[in-house]
Order: C-alpha cells, then structure tokens, then sequence
C-alpha cells in the first residue's frame, strides 16, 4: 500500500468524503431491507398485545382501529375485536405520563360493557424488580390476591385507585407511584372506551 | 505474539471488563441478566470485528488529523445496522437493550482497539484481536449478568435456579451492578496473581 497520506486540507476532505459517502450509501441500503421486518416485528407484538387481552376474534383488529388524541397530543388507539361480526371486546392501547420515570403504555382489553379482560403492558421505563412487577402483579392467578387483580373488573363500578389513596385495587408492594400511574392508564382507556361506545350507540340510534 | 495469544489475550490477560475496566456503561447497564449481557457482548463483538477489520484496511489512506472522525464515522455505521438488524430480527432483545445498542459508538473498547491496534496491523492479526477483545467483553458480561440474574432474581438465562420467591433486589438495580462487579474482579486478581 502507499505511504502514509499527508494531512493536507484537500486529502482530508476527500477522504472523510468518501467514507462518509460509503456508509451513507451502506446505512440507506440496509435500512431499506431492514424495513419491512422491523413493520413487521413492531405489527406482531401489537397483534400478540391484543391477542392476548380480548377474547377469540376472527377479523383484523388494525384494520378498523380508530384513534383518540389526548390533550398531551398523544393517541389513545383502539383495536375492535369481533367474532362472527358481534364485537366481542376492544382492546385499546391506553397510556399515563404518571409512571415513576415517564411514559407507560398499556394493551387493556375492555368487554362490550366496559369490564377488563385482560391486559398487557406494552412499553415503561420504570424501575427493575419494582414498577416492572406491573407485567402480572395486576392478573394473580393466586386466588388470596384478588384484591390486586384488575381481571373481570368493571371501572365503572369498582374504584381503580390504589388502595393506601381509598381505592379498591391493592399496589404492588413499594412501587405505589408505578401502580397508581398503571390503574391512571388504564382509568383513562376506560373513560375513552366509553366515551367512543356511547357516540356509537346514540349514532346508530 | 502469534495469533493464539493474540486471540486469547482479551479473556484473561486484557480483558476489557476485569483488568483493563474499560467500557464501563454499558457493562454496569445492561447486565440486569444473563441473556441482556450476552445479547450486548455479541453486538459489541461483532462491531470490533467489523471495525477493526475495515480500519485496518484503509487507515494507511487516512491523514492522521482526521483519523479518529474517521474511525467514528466506520464504527457508527457499524452499530447502526446492529441496531437495525436487531430491531427487525430480535425485536425483544432489541427492547432490552434499548439505548446502550446506539451507545457502543462511544464505547472505549471500540475506540481503543481501532487506535491501538487495527490502525497498526494487517487484516488478519486485527480481525482476531477484535474477536478476542469481543468475546472477552461478551464472556465478562455474560458472567456478571448471570451473578446479577442468580443473586437479583434466582434464576439464570431464565431458568430459575431457586425459589420463585427468592431474590436480593438490590442486585438487579444499580447499585448491585458495582457491587458484582468489583467482586468479581476482586476473585479474579486473585487467580490471575495465583
């Protein structure tokens, strides 16, 4: 190989030229191939997120998704599941900007009549081995911990606030700021759900 | 130095974690478990590899006053497709490792390898090194996430170990991660003065 090129203005433009323009040229043509998995990775977690919160539905729950803005400029979206045509719940991705460090986005799926399914969490920054309890701390399966279960439970009738702050829901233990933004997101979900539902049924009417 | 040592040197002799304590952030970050240690060990490997293998290839082209914007611009390409590939093809991982993914750019090891040695050697010789320097990087990682995971949580690449019930928090959070790790290089001064 030749020697060693000397730092002169014109070498080391050209230079940082071309290998700027080589790994321009190396990212665009892979992001364009890396673009339809990373769509896909991202429609099949939504897809598990709402599998997994409503009951059995038969159509595609994004293709009649319909959107909420918040005041936040955020959207609340929901996802209608049907099956045979009779919609059989909705899951709605919900959110709080309450969480112990931001943002927490949550799949709640509601049944027709507002009572919680089930639901998943979709996104949060909260603090390991604390607020990350949330993934299952609000589904026991262990019957003696129905107090802090949010299955089968209808926001409209049961209070979702924590209950150290008078609610019905008991807080994951040491993490009350992650639990109370948890039920914030999924109070709000319901609220909107309704809201949506009652537009709905006056329009049909 | 043949290529054996030179490939062996970043496990024991110079590993980057326990004696040479470079590349700190993302080894106390990221190695909440086994698994999130070992996914960021191997996409540190495969950026040194790829790294030093190109840099030895051109830095005979490069002027010396613009030899490290260089090296930054070849390494940040680099972990930008790990970036993307793993965001479309390990998208779980991808979320647990979150922000430390784009943070390799920075990552000293990274640099250091590209001034220190691939700028200065043939193809092949830098290609091993990087390889040694990562899989030495990956391994520590993989040990002290899998300490952390056992202590924190009870269990080891997901499998529980212990009790479902056992767990010392503390060894999840931050604070564990000094802690496990300044034991672990305090066992293994021990062994390397033995």
């Amino acid at each position: 190989m030749a020697g060693k090129k000397e730092s002169t203005f014109i070498n080391m433009v050209l230079v940082l030229f071309i290998i700027t323009l080589v790994a321009s040229a190396a990212l665009g043509g892979l992001y364009e191939l890396t673009k339809e998995p990373i769509a896909a990775a991202k429609l099949a977690k939504k897809l598990k997120a709402i599998k997994e919160v409503v009951p059995a539905f038969d159509n595609n729950p994004s293709d009649e998704m319909s959107e909420v803005e918040m005041p936040s400029g955020d959207k609340l979206e929901f996802y209608p599941a049907t099956m045979g045509g009779n919609l059989v719940g909705t899951a709605v991705k919900t959110f709080t900007t309450n969480g112990f460090s931001g943002y927490v986005w949550v799949m709640v799926g509601f049944l027709p009549d507002g009572t919680i399914n089930n639901y998943s969490v979709l996104e949060h920054k909260e603090t390991p081995g604390l607020g990350t309890k949330m993934a299952n701390w609000f589904k026991p399966t262990d019957p003696a911990k129905q107090k802090s279960s949010i299955i089968n439970k209808n926001p409209g009738t049961t209070k979702f606030i924590v209950s150290k702050d008078g609610g019905d829901i008991d807080a994951i233990t040491a993490a009350t700021i992650s639990s109370r933004a948890f039920l914030d997101a999924v109070q709000k979900g319901y609220n909107e759900y309704m809201k949506t539902k009652t537009k709905e049924d006056t329009s049909h009417e | 130095m043949n290529n054996w040592q030179n490939f062996s040197k970043g496990f024991f002799k110079e590993n980057a974690v326990f004696v040479l304590l470079l590349g700190m952030c993302p080894t106390l970050g990221v190695t909440s478990s086994a698994i999130n240690g070992m996914g960021m060990g191997l996409a540190t490997t495969f950026v040194l590899i790829m790294s030093n293998l190109v840099i030895s290839l051109v830095s005979s082209q490069i002027p010396d006053k613009v030899k490290i914007p260089s090296f930054i611009v070849i390494i940040a390409s680099f972990v930008t497709m790990v970036d993307l590939v793993m965001a479309g093809f390990v998208p779980a991982l991808h979320e647990q490792l979150g922000v430390f993914i784009p943070l390799i750019v920075v990552n000293c090891i990274v640099l250091g390898r590209a001034e220190a040695f691939a700028s200065k050697n043939k193809i092949i010789p830098s290609i091993i090194d990087g390889a040694g320097m990562g899989l030495g990087f990956a391994m520590a990682l993989t040990i002290l996430g899998s300490v952390r995971e056992l202590l924190g949580s009870g269990k080891v690449f997901g499998i529980s170990i212990f009790n479902e019930n056992y767990g010392m928090l503390v060894f999840v959070l931050a604070p564990g991660a000094f802690l496990a790790l300044g034991y672990l290089i305090a066992i293994i001064n021990r062994l390397r003065k033995a």
